[in-house]
């Protein structure tokens, strides 16, 4: 029977089964949802390493659902890119779940609104594991009609994690964040029905073996692409995410900045991997363009908030842009290309979820997050500020961090390619980065007395999730050789 | 050049899909939003049904299967979209007293 | 591997794991923290003198760690590290004794001392680095875990000086990390134990890589101070005086000059940078610091103010030795990265007693201190005129190699350069031992802490400046013995460069 489990390819399947149990478990015990929701994060990882192992080990595979074949039945697909994607989301997760059962726990100690909090919580843990669930059938399907309702699944429930805060603000922004959503998802869809008709296909690896310039495929590539770039919250796309990520429930923003936009903008790229030998120089430009844009610009707006989760917030509209600038590197090294940005991707996850998750402890210690009036909080919370500092040491691409890594990669290629722009975007968003990590850093670090003091309300696990997210962040700093190796896995 | 139906009812749905989209730019209201995301929806299902009939003879059940799983999809979206607008909705006194409070100032 | 290839990583291990656990100790535990401090020092003091054997015998050691295929750190110890690595680790435990004493009942101690292992264990890092990437890395990470040190009184001014030193050296560190970069993409792996690597690059790619040795230089030049890029350093004395004890000697301003030996030496190799014509900017731009520093330091009634201006004048002489070439000149200047720790941090300490037992900041109300405090004084004295470069004191000894060297380069304005900076070292450094020993006390000091039993200060105050200022008298009159830097220099020219 494990000879059976180990031989056979189902345990692809486990990364989407095991949290959507987890979901469903946590529904059903309203009284105590923490239980069946840590439980089922900490399997989800176990299962999600478990996977990187097998496919390191024995290589990628392929799994259909029910064992219907396609063009009829549901396909799952492993590769490097997918199992890294996964174990990213597994090791956010984990450090996101681990954080949120202190964080629900201290918020219904403190005030006098436990059932409020409680209720909270009731809908937090179904809701975050079923987006876990949707997020790694996303990063594992082959098929892009499947890829349709697992974006449609990762945006239900995002939103309702959103609005879980029920501050007035945070509807609002969730109502928007919805409407932006199914916009995306139905140009993707609009997409897929393009794709469908001329290939008669649904694999996305049979797509692309085919793929041509012809007018539709061009139309489909354009409104899925336009429909992704809408959920990646690309500049000028970005509007909706500032006040989502900044008014949303502390482990919901590191869940929301870490993981959510990572998967929209792994199928972008998934697709562009397909038809960039085609489209040539120009549309990957585009591309570059505006994500150059976005890291100048949401940089900018980074360093003028007075808030600390509006400043992370906008720092990620910051960070997506270099999700962008790879395209037109690729040309030249897909292979070196999608290393670098994927090195990114998962550095950039544990840092900004490390980033909020530290702001959010900041929050709930201190009572409010305005940046000029956090000086001192660092004799409070040592461990949290610390934590804050490293995953910006990040953002940043200073040493010894995985940003660092990753920029390093991203510069090398634009060095040898002589794209001097390219050189000089990413530059200039150091710098700005720099600049507005520092204006936070220098406050919550200060060594001023002028203490936000009292009692530690904040559970430890809280401020220890945070930190060992944060040195994850730094330990990928010295793992290169490990990741590349395992992004270059085939399916 | 001949319109054959799968042509007029492929671009109806196109036509469906942009009049959707207008709506949800330039409605104003997060009902008629809500409203117009499902036409939007509506346009999409009937392009596949019409990729679906395709020229031949032989009808392709796996666009059908698409078009009913959007379906579920669009139906919980919606019902969503409008449990949120309700709330929305409910602090629309607590936003129009900033609106007024903004456009005294103004 | 065998046992001395783990020794340079327990070398930086003896320090960076006493700071970790210094970081999660409880302000109020003092004796451990004191003891952890002490146990680290004297421990890198250990290991770094098993090493210098090592290296003596010729042994080799070296540690490689790849993060990134055909992208590796390296940590080797070559002759040349292991001077900077002697002077760091030996000037970090007298400032670990005199800090413990300065900062006695000073909040955040276990915050600063955290951060000062840290910054010592990055040092040791830059000093052992092997090739391009890990200087780099550890130049970045110096950066950060000093400007907690910078910042640590929490006034306005300490923000400002923080934020004043945070822009110059990330936006040199950014500029070095082009500079690298591009020339990894051109040359390979740039491993500082192969010269001439780049000699094969001259012919086809002259003015990139001229234009990469100026990024590299401004990376580098932003923590040596070197004029036009010094501004921080000045402002950078509102930090307690230990830290600035390190920053001028220890850490910072020594990992520039640092830096550009390496870049000068073991990245392009001599003849390279003669070659594309890259030292005659470097010499004028060294001459141009020393002369400026000194003048502006003339006019500086701060004491720690003047000391700062003073150190921008004499880190170029490092630069200075390097960029003349001739084996003579950079002796000179590789020695005087010794003589000037030496000397610097002594002044310092005996600034920052002056500042701790008398509440004086200010040159003009120095007058009578000698009478006061006349252990300090003598040890700033012997300093002072080491600086001003007296024979047969240590700044004499290397001045006269510079020169020396100078001359045989053909150099001969060189010569110039050095006896006026001499001569202004002499105008600004004279009033102050001329106003401390000789003219009567004006008025009650600021804050006299009063005297403790029948010592001027707390004994951990005045004994390290006493060391360090007969150490640096020792290293002058003996300078030809087989134990001083010089003989150390000697052997690095002979060995390392073949000179």
């Amino acid at each position: 029977m494990i000879r059976l489990l180990l031989q056979g390819d189902c345990w692809l399947i486990l990364p989407v089964i095991l949290p959507l149990l987890g979901a469903l478990l946590s529904f059903l015990l309203k009284k105590q949802p923490r239980l069946p929701g840590v439980l089922g994060a900490l399997v989800t990882f176990f299962a999600s390493a478990a996977l990187a192992w097998k496919l390191v080990s024995h290589g990628g595979g392929r799994y259909y659902l029910g064992g219907w074949q396609p063009p009829l039945g549901i396909s799952l697909r492993a590769d490097g890119p997918a199992v890294l994607m996964v174990l990213m989301t597994a090791v956010t997760g984990l450090a996101v779940s681990v954080y949120a059962g202190g964080y629900f726990q201290s918020r219904i100690n403190k005030r006098g609104e436990e059932q409020r909090h409680l209720a909270q919580e009731r809908s937090f843990w179904p809701l975050w594991l079923l987006l876990w669930a949707a997020l790694n059938g996303m990063f594992l399907s082959a098929d892009i009609f499947n890829m349709y309702v697992t974006l449609e699944l990762v945006a239900l429930s995002s939103v309702g994690l959103t609005a879980l805060s029920g501050k007035p603000a945070s509807q609002v922004a969730a109502m928007r964040y919805l409407l932006v959503s199914l916009l995306g998802s139905l140009s993707f869809l609009l997409g897929v029905a393009f794709l469908y008709k001329v290939h008669g296909s649904l694999d996305l690896l049979a797509i692309g073996a085919a793929l041509s310039l012809a007018p539709a495929v061009v139309m489909a590539m354009v409104l899925i692409s336009v429909g992704l770039m809408l959920k990646t919250a690309l500049f000028p796309f970005h509007f909706w995410l500032p006040p989502a990520h900044a008014n949303a429930l502390a482990p919901v923003s590191a869940i929301l900045s870490g993981l959510v936009i990572n998967g929209a903008w792994y199928l972008f790229f998934r697709f562009w991997q397909g038809v960039l030998p085609l489209v040539g120089e120009g549309a990957a430009t585009l591309l570059a363009v505006l994500g150059g844009v976005a890291i100048v610009w949401g940089a900018y707006q980074a360093f003028c908030q007075q808030r600390l989760k509006m400043l992370v917030a906008y720092s990620t509209v910051a960070q997506i842009g270099y999700l962008f600038i790879i395209f037109p590197l690729m040309e030249m090294g897909p292979e070196q290309g999608a290393a670098a940005v994927f090195y990114f991707v998962i550095s950039h996850s544990c840092a900004k979820a490390a980033m909020f998750l530290a702001a959010g402890t900041l929050f709930l210690q201190v009572g409010h997050d305005r940046i000029s009036d956090l000086d001192g909080v660092r004799q409070v919370l040592p461990k949290t500020t610390f934590a804050f500092a490293l995953g910006g040491l990040s953002l940043m691409g200073l040493p010894p961090t995985g940003g660092f890594i990753a920029k390093y990669m991203y510069l090398s290629q634009a060095v040898s390619q002589e794209r001097w722009w390219l050189v000089a975007v990413i530059v200039a968003g150091s710098c700005l980065a720099a600049v507005y990590i520092c204006r936070a850093v220098a406050h919550i670090l200060s060594p001023r007395l002028v203490a936000v003091a009292g009692p530690v309300v904040v559970a430890a696990s809280m401020e220890w999730s945070a930190l060992a997210l944060a040195l994850v962040a730094m330990l990928l700093g010295f793992v290169g050789p490990l990741v590349l190796h395992l992004i270059e896995v085939a399916g | 050049m001949i319109f054959s139906p799968g042509h007029v009812y492929g671009l109806t749905g196109l036509l469906l899909f942009i009049v959707g989209l207008a709506g949800l730019i330039l409605c104003a209201q997060l009902l008629r939003k809500i409203l117009a995301v499902n036409i939007m929806a509506s346009g999409v299902f009937l392009f596949l049904v019409t990729i679906a009939h395709g020229n031949g003879v032989l009808i392709d059940p796996v666009p059908h299967a698409m078009v009913l799983t959007g379906i579920v999809v669009s139906v919980s979206s919606t019902a969503v979209a409008l449990a949120l607008a309700g709330r929305v909705q409910d602090m629309a006194h607590c936003r129009d007293l900033l609106k007024k409070k903004a456009r005294g100032e103004g | 591997m065998i046992w001395h290839d783990w020794l340079l990583v327990m070398i930086l291990l003896s320090s960076l794991g006493p700071g970790l656990i210094i970081f999660s100790l409880a302000e109020s535990s003092r004796a451990s923290r004191t003891t952890l401090n002490i146990f680290g020092a004297v421990t890198k003091m250990v290991l770094v003198l098993v090493m210098i054997l090592g290296i003596y015998r010729g042994h080799s050691f070296a540690v490689h760690f790849t993060i990134l295929p055909g992208l590796e750190l390296v940590l080797r110890a070559d002759p040349l590290s292991a001077l900077f690595v002697t002077l760091s680790s030996i000037l970090w435990l007298f400032t670990t004794l005199y800090a413990i004493a300065y900062l006695e009942d000073s909040p955040n101690r276990s915050h600063f001392f955290g951060y000062f292992s840290l910054c010592v264990t990055v040092t040791i890092g830059i000093a052992l680095a092997g090739n391009l990437l890990t200087f780099l890395f550890f130049f970045e990470m110096l950066t950060l875990s000093t400007y907690p040190l910078v910042v640590h009184r929490g006034t306005a001014e300490a923000m400002a000086a923080g934020k004043v030193y945070l822009v110059y050296t990330l936006a040199g560190g950014i500029l070095l990390f082009i500079g690298v970069v591009w020339l990894h993409a051109m040359a390979g792996p740039v491993d500082f134990s192969r010269p001439g690597l780049l000699t094969p690059l001259v012919a086809g790619h002259g003015t990139t890589l001229k234009i990469i040795f100026y990024l590299l230089l401004a990376g580098v030049g932003v923590k040596a101070a070197l004029f036009p890029l010094h501004g921080w350093l000045p402002r950078a004395m509102v930090a307690p005086a230990p830290v600035s004890a390190l920053l001028h000697a220890v850490a910072v301003v020594k990992a520039g000059a640092f830096g550009i030996i390496r870049i000068v030496l073991d990245v392009y190799g001599l003849d390279t940078a003669r070659t594309l014509g890259l030292l005659l900017p470097l010499m004028l731009l060294s001459s141009i610091t020393i002369m400026y520093g000194s003048v502006r330091a003339l006019s500086q009634d701060n004491l720690k103010r003047r000391l700062a201006f003073s150190t921008v004048s004499q880190v170029s002489y490092i630069a200075l030795g390097i960029s003349i070439g001739s084996p003579l000149a950079i002796m000179g200047g590789m020695v005087h990265l010794v003589h000037q720790g030496l000397m610097k941090i002594t002044l310092f300490f005996c600034a920052g007693n002056i500042a701790e037992t008398l509440g004086i900041h200010d040159i003009s109300r120095m007058n009578g201190v000698g009478r006061r405090l006349p252990v300090t004084m003598a040890a700033f004295t012997l300093a002072a005129m080491g600086m001003i470069g007296l024979p047969p004191m240590a700044g004499f000894v290397s001045k006269w190699y510079l020169g020396l060297g100078a001359l045989a380069q053909g150099q001969g304005w060189i010569v110039w350069v050095l006896v006026l900076s001499s001569l202004l070292n002499g105008a600004y450094f004279l009033p102050i031992l001329y106003g401390a020993w000789f003219k009567e006390q004006e008025g009650e000091w600021p804050a006299d802490s009063g005297t403790v039993g029948s010592l001027e200060s707390h004994w951990m105050l005045i004994v390290p400046p006493v060391i360090t200022a007969v150490v640096s008298l020792l290293v002058g009159l003996l300078a030809n013995s087989s134990l001083s830097p010089l003989a150390w220099v000697r052997f690095i020219v002979r060995t390392g460069y073949g000179l």
